[in-house]
Parts: structure tokens; C-alpha cells; sequence
């Protein structure tokens, strides 16, 4: 885990002084209300539907039990008693006051944390792959590569006031877990013949024109990854569409200009930045690796789950089978909880659950927990001989809930319950699919499935890499939603095409039970969704939502 | 006469922005657009009482070699309009140039920061900007992470 040294901290501290400032000139009337907006929006402030709403940065999703219990109690002081965890590995509250919001960032500061570049346009959290540094399919941790991003983005003078906003993301395993196919920009570690290096690629992203990533570098070694990366920032900075915040995204600029000349022009702008600098010597590289040492894993071997805890015990067997994943280091397994239950808002936590959360990684995982794009938090180290008595902890504190990766742990944005921006609820959408699907056993049965759902185009629900993606539309003044089968976010990543028409929200559940149904007709053995969908084509799904038509 | 900022002052400066279709070349004391001055190099030549400015999407590359002012004054539409940071950096770090670069047009106290370390040393500052306060805005972060044209080394090898 990244820990500051007294530059980290003195920037983070610099920063709350900075925007304390900021917003006591604000309330004087000395800072326009359009240029106040940009300003906060840099520290992670928006004004929503609602009342303000203020996004944390978890750099990569990692954070310690001592940072989770900090956001309990500020979620308990200054806000309503719970947080909400988003798709990009961050924090939200959802009721903090604007004139608070200064003391709420001293807070932070005390451990570590911060909401910069949370927001606005500008580069956002860098992300990653939440099993880093476990994961059995690894080829190189990539969180000392995220943190040298992180470092190399933040306050960039040159990048703080981009086209958009522009998104990173960083896999160094080879399942694709960080989705960086749909990032502005997604960074690969590779192995070419020995040397480890990076396949870099541009223009992938979500929101309303869903694009795939495209590969402009087959191979960059790892010295030049900060230079190449400024080159890329700077063919956007300089040529990114500023007339259409529609159009702004580089995944547009990559487009119109075709991936091979935006490549061409990334070589020229890199020409007089390679080399320099930023150029990443072996001894920068080994020290911001050792930022990253392994947990003292004690040595210890596999060991099978003992028939006398799984027999009788299904909802144990269900939870090692969906929410428990292999480790690198044996007699160690990484352990996922869904904090998804039925009834509550996807991703949404209360502050006891927070200090519990907090209690089972300092117990069972170093102290250590990851946030996932997915919504859910990983405890990435824990002793396999620990498991039971880790899920029965899960158990009282309604985190033990075996839905991972399955049909109702879903990815759903906020919504229309909180943001302004959104045309249709998400929530109670999720909640209703939650509520129809509510037999474990048949959830099992269909086994891996992803439903996303966002309130609107800016896709913060990633609703066009879902195996079935649902959109919130706004039909004049009403709220319809849309529904696309086939998306995918892993490393065979796929937009979701489109059904048909929309429909009201009270027969979402019937639409998703049609599609259901259809898979389960259609499947051959234990053949994932997705798989289905890909051999038998959308046009049955068609048919079998509007059967009118057919 | 303008009131700007430079070297942690306000000073007066007369140097006025230029624009529009019947610019007087003859006339001292102006920032010249880019493609005046270009079309106008020789005639220029030997006077020192002019300088140019670029709007933010033009390109600075267009002058490598061709600078023969010391005051180069980058544009910003609107404060939003983030291409001068770039365009002050090739200048300062590709082009190795060393007069003044004057921040124009939109330009907010707030940002005045970022774009000391991209290479600016003057601001023009924008209607209704106060210039007294702002000072106060001109030192930013005491450690930056980046190289930039103030700070040749990124954090990383400092620390």
C-alpha cells in the first residue's frame, strides 16, 4: 500500500487550504457562480439534484481500515450515515454541505485521502485491476505503474483544463479486470520476449457514443510510460474537439482523425519529450515497486475446504464458489463481498457497515481492502484456514450475500433519486430486477451475468458493456428505459446492441425475465450468457421481447 | 496602457492587443496576430516596440525560427480554454524561447498558478479580475510531482 511521505502530504494539505480559499470567496461573492463550479467540480464537489455531492478518491481502490473508518465518521458528522461506492473505485457522499465540504477535506487529509481531480475536466482517478498484486494470473503489479500516473496527473498544470474529462486505466494480469478497452486511455503490461513493457490504447469509452479502444502502441518500454503518456494528453489538450461537450471525448478526436494519424501525431508530440526528464530510470522503477511490497504472507499451503463446514452448509459452499478467488500465494485467497443486497441502493453503505468493513480487513487482510469498478470490495490476502470465520462475520453484518458476478450484482449508477444530470431513476429499477430475481438456486443456475444500468447517457452505470445494458431515456417528461443484450466488459470487451423501443419501468423485470428465459431455453449446458447470445444472435432475443413484430 | 502582472508585480504596460482586419502595422506598441506578424516579418524588422499573440488554436510551431520580439501573448477564449498551457510549454521547452509569455483574454486569478509553471510571466488579467488580490494567487503548490518549465526535474528523482 502507497503510504505519503511529507511531499504527498504537504500537497494534500496545501490543496485543503487552497480550496478553503476558494470557497470562503465563493460564499463573498468574489468567485463567479460559472468559474466557482469549475473550481469545486477539481475537488470532486457537484451540485446535484438533491444537495451537493462530494466523490473521494480512492487512488486504484486501495484504502486501509484506518481510511474507511475516517469516511464512517465523516459520513455520520457531516453527512446522512452512509457512503455510496462507484464504478470508477471511488467514494461518494451524498449529502455533504458546501460550506463544510473544506473541513470535510481536512479530514481526509489526516489519512491520507483527498478528492482531487475527482471531477472537472481533467485526468480523473487512475484505475486498476482490484486484485493486483494477488492475482494468480499476473504477469506485473500494476499499482506501482497506476501510482507513478497518479503522481505524474495530479495538479498537471498543462492538463487541467482538457476538452473532458480523460480516464486511465492500468491491467497487469491477463484477464482483462480494469476494463481498459473503454478508457480514454488503457494501458496493458506485456511480456514481449522477456522484457516487460506496455501496450498502450486510445480513444476507448462509454457515455453516448460507446467505442472500443484502439491500439496506437503495440510496444512501449517501461521507462518512456510518463512521456508517451504527456504526448498523448498533449495531441488532446491541443486538438480535442472544445465546441460540443458531446464531442469532446478523445475517443472522438481519435475517430475523426483515424487511430493511425492520432498515432503519428502522438510520435511527433513525443519526439521532443522522450528521453527527457520523466524518463523512468531502474532505480525510479524499484522504488516505486517497493511502495508496493507484499504483505508478510506467512508460509502456508493450499488447503481444500473441510467436508464438515461445506456439508449442509449450501450458502457457505455458494459463497466460496462465487465470492472467494485463488491468490498467488498459497493458503491465501482473495475474498469478495458484493454490497449489493436487495432493497438497498447498489454500492451503498452505511456507516457501521463501513467501521465492519474496516473491522474484517485489519482482522483478516492486513488492513488492507480494494473498492472494485463493480461496486463490491475485495479483501485481496486472506488465509484460506480464516474463510469460515470470515463468512460467518459476513454473515451478521448482511455482507455475506453469494451474488458475485451474478445476475443481481448489478452496476447501477445513482440516478435520478440523486443526479441532475440523469433523465430516469436507476435505483428502483435495479431493486425491482433485485426483488424478481430472489432465488439463489436459479441464480446459481444461470451463473455468470451482468445487468448495468444507467440513468442517462453519460453511462456511469456502463450500461453498453453489460450483458444486458438498461437506459434510462427521457420520453417527453416520462421515464422509459432501454434495453441492449450482449455488451461485455472483460477481456473480450463488446458494445451491447439494442432491442427495440423502450419501455415504462413497471416492465423492466418482465423484459429481463423474457430474456432470461429465452437464455435458459437456448443454453447448452452450463454455457455462460454471453457465450449464448453470441451464438445464437440478437434477432431471437428480438423476437422474444416484441413478439408483435415477429 | 495596460495594467498587468509580471515578476510578482503590477505594472503598467503599453503594450495593447491588436485584432481586427485594418491593423496598422507602423503603428508602436502593439501585440500583433499571428498571421500579421508573419506576413509582415521584414517590414518589421529593426523596430522592438511590438510583440505577437496567438489565439488558442493556433499552433506555436508555426514560429520556430521566426521570433524576432520579445513578447508573445497566448490567448485564452474562455477560462475554460485550456490549449495555451500547452502552447506556453512547446515555446518555453521545445523552443527553447526565453521573453515573456503574456497570459491574454479570459484569465482568472484562480489558474494563475498553472500557468506560471507552463511558462507564463505575464498576466493580462480579466475584466473585473482584481489585480492587488490576485498577487496573492501566484504561488501555488510549494512541491509539484511534474517537470515543468519551472521545476526540470519530476518529483520522483527529488525525493
Amino acid at each position: 500500500m502507497y503510504t505519503y511521505d511529507t511531499y504527498d502530504q504537504k500537497m494534500v494539505d496545501e490543496r485543503v487550504d487552497q480550496y478553503r480559499d476558494q470557497t470562503e470567496r465563493f460564499l463573498a461573492g468574489k468567485i463567479p457562480a460559472d468559474e466557482f463550479q469549475q473550481l469545486r467540480l477539481r475537488n470532486g464537489l457537484y451540485v446535484q439534484r438533491l444537495a451537493p455531492m462530494l466523490r473521494i478518491a480512492v487512488p486504484y481502490g486501495m484504502l486501509t481500515s484506518t481510511q474507511l473508518r475516517k469516511v464512517a465518521h465523516i459520513t455520520r458528522h457531516f453527512d446522512k450515515g452512509y457512503a455510496h461506492f462507484t464504478t470508477r473505485q471511488n467514494i461518494q457522499l451524498n449529502w455533504p454541505l458546501l460550506e463544510e465540504v473544506p473541513d470535510i477535506l481536512a479530514e481526509l487529509a489526516t489519512v491520507q485521502m483527498h478528492a482531487i481531480q475527482t471531477s472537472g475536466s481533467c485526468v480523473r482517478n487512475v484505475t486498476t485491476d482490484q486484485y493486483a498484486g494477488s492475482a494468480q494470473d499476473e504477469i506485473e503489479d500494476s499499482r506501482p505503474w497506476a501510482e507513478l500516473l497518479r503522481q505524474w496527473s495530479t495538479f498537471h498544470p498543462e492538463f487541467n483544463w482538457l476538452p473532458r474529462k480523460f480516464k486511465i486505466a492500468v491491467t497487469g494480469a491477463r484477464e482483462d479486470r480494469a476494463a481498459i478497452q473503454v478508457h480514454d486511455i488503457g494501458i496493458r503490461i506485456i511480456d514481449q520476449g522477456g522484457e516487460i513493457g506496455f501496450q498502450i490504447l486510445v480513444g476507448g469509452g462509454l457515455g453516448r457514443t460507446p467505442v472500443i479502444g484502439s491500439v496506437i502502441k503495440e510496444f512501449l518500454p517501461k521507462k518512456h510510460l510518463l512521456s508517451y503518456v504527456e504526448a498523448v494528453l498533449r495531441v488532446y489538450n491541443r486538438y480535442g474537439r472544445r465546441d460540443n461537450k458531446y464531442k469532446a471525448r478523445i475517443k472522438i478526436l481519435v475517430r475523426a482523425m483515424t487511430p493511425e494519424v492520432f498515432a503519428e501525431k502522438t510520435e511527433i508530440e513525443w519526439a521532443s519529450l522522450k528521453d527527457g526528464p520523466s524518463t523512468l530510470t531502474d532505480d525510479d522503477i524499484a522504488s516505486a515497486k517497493a511502495c508496493f511490497s507484499q504483505p508478510n504472507h506467512e508460509t502456508l499451503s493450499d488447503e481444500e475446504p473441510s467436508d464438515s463446514l461445506i456439508a449442509g452448509n449450501k450458502a457457505y459452499q455458494a459463497w466460496l464458489t462465487h465470492n472467494v478467488q485463488p491468490h498467488r500465494v498459497p493458503g491465501y485467497a482473495i475474498v469478495n463481498f458484493a454490497i449489493k443486497s436487495t432493497g438497498v441502493a447498489p454500492g451503498d453503505v452505511t456507516d457501521v457497515q463501513l467501521e465492519r468493513i474496516a473491522d474484517f480487513a485489519e482482522k483478516y487482510s492486513f488492513s488492507e481492502l480494494r473498492v472494485t469498478h463493480e461496486q463490491n470490495i475485495t479483501l485481496a490476502d486472506v488465509r484460506q484456514k480464516d474463510l469460515f470465520q470470515l463468512w460467518q462475520g459476513l454473515v451478521t453484518a448482511q455482507l455475506a450475500s453469494p451474488n458475485l458476478g451474478l445476475l443481481t450484482d448489478m452496476i447501477c449508477c445513482p440516478g435520478g433519486d440523486f443526479c441532475s444530470l440523469a433523465n430516469a431513476k436507476s435505483i428502483p429499477v435495479a431493486e425491482a430486477i433485485q426483488r424478481r430475481f430472489d432465488d439463489l438456486d436459479y441464480l446459481h443456475d444461470l451463473g455468470e451475468f451482468h445487468i448495468n444500468i444507467s440513468g442517462c447517457m453519460n453511462a456511469c452505470g456502463h450500461h453498453h458493456v453489460g450483458n444486458i445494458g438498461i437506459l434510462g431515456v427521457d420520453k417527453k417528461g416520462a421515464e422509459f428505459y432501454q434495453v441492449s443484450v450482449g455488451g461485455s466488459a472483460d477481456s473480450s470487451t463488446a458494445i451491447a446492441q439494442i432491442l427495440g423501443p423502450s419501455f415504462a419501468r413497471q416492465d423492466v423485470p418482465d423484459v429481463i425475465e423474457t430474456i432470461v428465459n429465452l437464455f435458459v431455453d437456448e443454453r447448452s449446458e452450463e454455457e455462460a450468457f454471453l457465450d449464448t447470445f453470441r451464438r445464437i444472435g440478437i434477432q431471437k432475443f428480438k423476437d422474444a421481447v416484441y413478439p408483435s413484430n415477429g | 496602457m495596460a495594467r498587468i502582472i509580471k515578476n510578482d508585480e503590477i505594472i503598467e504596460s503599453n503594450l495593447t492587443v491588436a485584432s481586427g482586419d485594418d491593423i496598422d502595422i507602423a503603428q508602436d506598441n502593439q501585440l500583433l496576430p499571428l498571421t500579421v506578424y508573419l506576413a509582415n516579418r521584414e517590414a518589421l524588422a529593426g523596430s522592438n516596440n511590438y510583440g505577437v499573440w496567438l489565439d488558442s488554436d493556433e499552433e506555436v510551431e508555426l514560429l520556430e525560427g521566426k521570433i524576432d520580439c520579445n513578447v508573445i501573448g497566448l490567448n485564452f477564449p474562455a477560462f475554460n480554454d485550456g490549449r495555451a498551457y500547452s502552447s506556453a510549454d512547446i515555446l518555453r521547452r521545445k523552443l527553447s524561447y526565453k521573453g515573456e509569455i503574456r497570459a491574454i483574454g479570459d484569465v482568472r486569478r484562480d489558474q494563475l498558478e498553472q500557468m506560471i509553471r507552463c511558462g507564463f510571466d505575464a498576466f493580462e488579467l480579466a475584466p473585473g479580475q482584481d489585480l492587488e488580490e490576485s498577487l496573492a494567487s501566484l504561488q501555488g503548490f510549494s512541491e509539484n510531482y511534474q517537470v515543468t518549465t519551472d521545476k526540470p526535474e519530476p518529483l520522483f528523482k527529488r525525493r
